[in-house]
């Protein structure tokens, strides 16, 4: 044990416990070199613990799942193995954002561009879904009237409007963004109403015993009250316009993952679209996961 | 003494599927500017459905109640109601659950600091202090009670209704909020409507106590009149000979005359 260490370990304990130290040096020894970390009594084991808890499972999960697709791709000329697709992948992510013309970019490009008509038809959807769900919830004449309708055309394929969107629109873009809109609204509308119906009756009496002014009661009761359910809307509206996109895009063409797919299949470079698996996979996990965070930021309970 | 309250042949029916359902019949009651009144009686004999009239948060199907000389339309901060379940937003932070308040009463005439200040006043005087930015899913079950009675004093009611204010706490937190609820109420002269089953919590908080009858139907049964003097000391009350018959009262008119059929 060096003196740095000693003199380290007799700032940390007390004095009462120096007797108790004495006995056991084993923990004291190990880090001798270094600076002493300021709790050394837990050792490093038990510390990793449950690190390797929750790391281990997923590991071995997806160990497994590469593995098996090893042994499955191992004799088949048309399929490619984890090896193959690597390097390809290691290629395609080494220069993500190239531009060779509208019908040849990087793969970057491609989601971006995906993510981007996400992004506007859900906006869109946001727009008229939340203060649609707002009016739904508050006044049941207006339920009664929009409930048959939703209860239509929500079970559609969003797929089925898109023709519409072509029609109305000429272009494929604001179709496919049109498409996401279609799809998104549903989750929003239902859930933002179901918020509002479900808002605890002793917050409305509060209200009611305040008298406070409907503005008041929007802001400072309804729409707190409501987020939570506003943002499980969101979440799944996202999630299902993220599956969507890559079934619009396909049939639409122009810059997008969903495209990039139909491409490289027309192209026959399969170790791509197994990537492209793993990008959509990758980038709706991300998604997801950001709306679970911000959903346990709002959750008051 | 001026009348606050003044409930005249109120009674309410329910309309429901097998018919209307009387709740509450002959209802006359008269509440004095700075008495405490308590409303006792076993669970179903419409206690909080009486205070829900005063309120303004329920009509009455027939009758009419009056506070300060005026017919009760509906709910207003002049009447403001302690809830059973605390009812802060959990959104806000103590301070603001009490500031929505005060700016609702207070804001059109004074300044944010003056509402501020009276803000801080109301926790304090119900010792939350400490806890003004906290949020409610921080504090104890008591303290959540202590913010609701901060708001409802904040707001400087003509009169306070209590909704089984105790009712989900403990007995020892019980205890202490009913003592700091008796030192607030002699600080600001309030008069209080108060529902309650505890018996020594009516005794101990009230100038009358009006003991209803079993639902369906009920109405008042008796009144007891607690001529106890103010303040009050929960210890030397305990052997005090009037606060003994006045709880043998309340027990007997509850377990004997009013004894749950079913029970």
């Amino acid at each position: 044990m060096t003196a740095a260490a000693i003199a380290n370990e007799k700032l940390d304990v007390p004095a009462a416990a120096v007797p108790r130290k004495l006995a056991a040096p084993r923990v004291a020894a190990a880090p001798a070199a270094e600076p002493v970390p300021k709790q050394p009594r837990v050792p490093l084991g038990r510390r990793l613990e449950p690190v390797l808890k929750a790391v281990i499972p997923p590991v071995l999960g997806i160990a497994l799942l590469i593995g098996i697709w090893h042994l499955a791709t191992l004799k088949s000329t048309s399929l490619p193995g984890p090896e193959k697709v690597w390097v390809e992948a290691v290629r395609l992510f080494s220069d993500p954002f190239y531009q060779n013309g509208p019908n040849d970019q990087g793969i970057g490009w491609n989601v971006l561009s995906s993510l981007r008509r996400v992004a506007i038809g859900f906006g869109f959807a946001a727009l008229v879904g939340i203060p649609l769900g707002f009016l739904i919830g508050r006044f049941v004449f207006l339920n009664r009237m929009v409930e048959p309708i939703i209860s239509l055309l929500r079970p559609v394929s969003p797929l089925a409007w898109l023709p519409i969107g072509l029609l109305v629109f000429q272009k494929a873009d604001p179709a496919a963004t049109w498409t996401i809109f279609i799809c998104s609204i549903w989750p929003m509308i239902i859930n933002t109403a179901v918020g509002v119906q479900r808002v605890p009756q002793d917050y409305m009496n509060v209200a009611r015993v305040l008298a406070l002014s409907e503005w008041k009661i929007v802001t400072r009761i309804l729409f707190p009250a409501v987020l939570p359910y506003m943002i499980t809307g969101i979440r799944l509206s996202i999630g299902t316009a993220w599956l969507v996109i890559v079934a619009a895009e396909m049939l639409t063409g122009g810059v997008g993952i969903g495209f990039w797919v139909w491409d490289e299949w027309n192209n026959l470079k399969v170790e791509s679209i197994v990537i492209a698996i793993f990008v959509i996979g990758i980038v709706g996990l991300l998604l997801e996961q950001a709306l679970l965070l911000l959903a346990r930021r709002f959750n008051y309970q | 003494m001026a009348r606050m309250v003044q409930i005249e042949k109120v009674g309410v029916t329910f309309e429901t599927k097998k018919g209307p359902f009387v709740a509450l019949r002959d209802i006359d009651l008269t509440v004095e500017e700075g008495e405490v009144v308590s409303l006792i009686g076993h669970s179903g004999c419409g206690k909080s459905t009486l205070l829900n009239l005063i309120a303004g948060l329920n009509k009455p199907s027939e009758g009419v109640l009056l506070c300060n000389g005026r017919e009760i339309a509906g709910p207003g901060p002049e009447r403001a109601v302690v809830f059973q379940n605390h009812s802060l937003l959990p959104w806000l932070t103590c301070f603001d659950n009490v500031y929505l308040a005060v700016e609702r009463v207070f804001g059109r005439k004074e300044g944010k600091d003056k509402l501020k200040a009276r803000t801080r006043a109301a926790l304090a005087m119900v010792h939350m202090s400490h806890a003004e930015q906290k949020y409610p899913n921080e504090i104890s079950g008591g303290m959540k009670q202590r913010v609701g009675i901060a708001r409802a004093f904040a707001m400087e009611p003509r009169i306070l209704l209590m909704d089984e204010p105790f009712g989900a706490l403990d007995a020892l937190t019980r205890a202490s909020l009913q003592d700091e609820l008796m030192g607030v109420m002699e600080q600001t002269g309030a008069t209080v409507v108060m529902v309650t089953h505890d018996v020594d919590e009516a005794v101990l908080l009230s100038d009358r106590i009006v003991m209803m009858t079993n639902g369906p139907a009920a109405t008042i049964g008796e009144i007891l009149e607690v001529e106890l003097p103010w303040p009050r000391d929960r210890l030397k009350l305990a052997h005090d000979p009037k606060f003994v018959d006045y709880r043998a009262a309340l027990l007997e008119f509850l377990y004997q005359k009013q004894l749950k059929k079913a029970a």
